[in-house]
């Protein structure tokens, strides 16, 4: 009786689970920052698939997005005034945080489900594990924390790191499209999309895509050569302030 | 126009950053002087980071220092013999610069760094500057004869050698640190050190002034050179393609600003020059002192993995 039980347990939450199927895709797969990149938006669309077991009740849903890009160790500063003067005293380690984060949804993170779920699915930039190197440890802290919430305004205001419950729309009850703004100054990588779908507060469901940005042409060539060939790159740059120096004594020679 | 900046990682405006290396290329021009005291900081105030802004515009001076060392060469107005001199104490200097510069900036300190050594050098440069073009320009209206020079103690050091073209005998010693001096600070504030280097020349070493400029614009130049090559190699921060919109700009730039230069007395110049190193020095004191609107700021290290 009791395994019984079990197994229809078993069934009955798989079924939940694979209720629902999402399908996305992203307007654009590989971003290329060309010399006069400056921001791109892309777009996300997808679609929940109802099948036999869904829940013949169940008419709307909730939406989360959250766009990753590559992982970074980063260091938070702060300064104090000492000697009268500003300088930087304090700092905090973030270890392989996403460079680039974002999150949306189809409505504020508190009425999509409860704050407990939230923390266990990362939802909302308070929500979001950012590891940081705490007195010898590897945790994140608590979301207002000074150092946590400098690091989330630092980087929202250059536009790396947002949040907004109300980007992903519902075109009808199943299909939805969001826009993913990705500023000037976006991190080169693999960024990852993770779309996670909610009912009635319950978690029922996630999907996964990608995208890469990537440097190409004239740009690319400069960054990966400053990197791996520093000499060469330094020499070449010497040469070329050379060139331009007895370029400009020629064509402004005065006798 | 935008323009993305490989290394700096920004987009900018491309007519910006060149009327931007125009005008102080002007300025150059009309002083005699390389400009990085201007342009380092307009970088840093357009959002270029301080390490990124000094180690590109190494390039950008060493480009017009170029242009002006050739035209000083032509004029038989260089001193190799002096110039090789100073160069043995530059290239050490710059040397030790660049280290100084990779260890502050992995200290979090690089930043405060440079703001310092602008406000004590340039305030220091900029009122002795201003205050002796003041007592010139008075000295001119009395119709009074100039102070004549005499010798120092720099003259009684020992390793004396005779410099031909500058016609002086003089001790190596002074000469090799001054070198080591300008290429130090030339490598961490991202400045060829020209405005230093001339009046130490002019007042300390009792270098004519024949040769002062040109001979100065060479230890720029190599000191330079050897910057834009040691920071590409140790920090990876030359931005290529910064420094070329910079170097067109100001190559052009410099030479309306000598044409503007000559049509101005020497005392009033000196004046001018002491009043614009002056205040840049007192911008970045006011920085440093008021509160900064963010205290924190962050630095990526690099992605991992």
């Amino acid at each position: 009786m009791r395994a019984a039980l079990a197994v229809l347990l078993v069934l009955l939450l798989g079924s939940v689970a694979r209720a629902e199927r999402l399908i996305v895709s992203v307007s654009n797969h590989r971003v290329t920052v060309t010399p006069n990149y400056s921001g791109e938006e892309l777009v996300l669309f997808g679609s929940v698939e109802k099948d036999a077991s869904t829940p013949v009740d169940r008419r709307t849903y909730d939406l989360v997005v959250t766009v990753m890009g590559p992982r970074a160790d980063m260091v938070t500063r702060r300064k104090e005034r000492t000697f009268g003067i500003w300088i930087n005293t304090d700092y905090r380690q973030f270890l392989e945080v996403p460079s680039y984060l974002a999150l949306f949804a189809n409505r504020s993170f508190e009425a999509i489900t409860s704050p407990e779920i939230a923390r266990r699915q990362q939802i909302g930039l308070n929500n979001v594990l950012l590891t940081q190197r705490v007195s010898g440890d590897y945790a994140d802290v608590v979301p207002n924390d000074v150092f946590r919430s400098a690091f989330i305004r630092l980087r929202t205001q250059r536009g790396l790191y947002r949040e907004d419950p109300s980007a992903v729309t519902f075109l009808t009850p199943t299909l939805f499209r969001t826009g993913i703004p990705l500023p000037a100054e976006v991190p080169i990588g693999t960024y990852e999309v993770e779309i996670k779908l909610f009912a009635d507060g319950a978690f029922i469901g996630k999907t996964e895509t990608a995208f890469e940005i990537v440097k190409v042409g004239f740009e690319q060539f400069v960054a990966t050569t400053a990197r791996q060939n520093g000499l060469i790159y330094g020499l070449v740059t010497a040469a070329m302030a050379l060139m331009t120096g007895w370029m400009a004594s020629i064509v402004f020679r005065k006798d | 126009m935008q323009l993305y900046l490989p290394i700096a990682d920004l987009p900018v405006n491309v007519f910006l950053v060149l009327a931007m290396g125009a005008a102080v290329g002007f300025v150059s021009g009309m002083f005699g002087i390389g400009g990085g005291f201007l342009m380092t900081p307009l970088l840093i105030f357009i959002g270029i980071t301080p390490a990124v802004a000094v180690a590109s515009v190494a390039s950008h001076i060493a480009a017009s220092s170029f242009s002006g060392a050739l035209a000083y060469w032509r004029r038989r107005a260089i001193d190799p013999a002096l110039a090789s001199v100073l160069l043995s104490g530059g290239v050490t200097g710059t040397a030790l610069g660049v280290w100084t510069f990779t260890q502050l900036r992995a200290l979090g300190q690089l930043d405060l760094m440079i703001a310092l050594s602008y406000v004590v050098l340039l305030t220091t440069v900029g009122s002795l500057m201003f205050s002796e073009g003041l007592r010139a320009l008075m000295r001119t209206r009395r119709g009074a004869v100039p102070p004549r020079r005499t010798h120092n103690w720099i003259h009684g050091l020992p390793l004396k050698m005779r410099f031909k073209r500058s016609k002086i005998y003089l001790s190596v010693i002074p000469v090799v640190i001054v070198g080591i001096v300008i290429g130090f600070i030339g490598a961490i504030m991202g400045i060829g050190g020209g405005f230093i280097l001339v009046p130490i020349m002019i007042y300390v070493l009792r270098v004519p002034t024949s040769t002062v400029i040109g001979t100065s614009m060479v230890l720029t130049l190599v000191t330079m050179l050897f910057a834009t090559l040691l920071h590409a190699v140790t920090n990876h921060l030359v931005d290529a393609v910064l420094a070329l919109i910079l170097m067109v700009g100001g190559v052009t730039g410099a030479q309306f600003g000598a044409r503007a230069g000559q049509k101005i007395r020497g005392e009033q110049l000196r004046l001018l020059l002491g009043l614009l190193i002056l205040s840049v020095g007192v911008r970045f004191a006011i920085e440093l002192v008021i509160e900064p609107a963010d205290l924190f700021t962050i630095r990526e290290l690099g992605v991992s993995g």
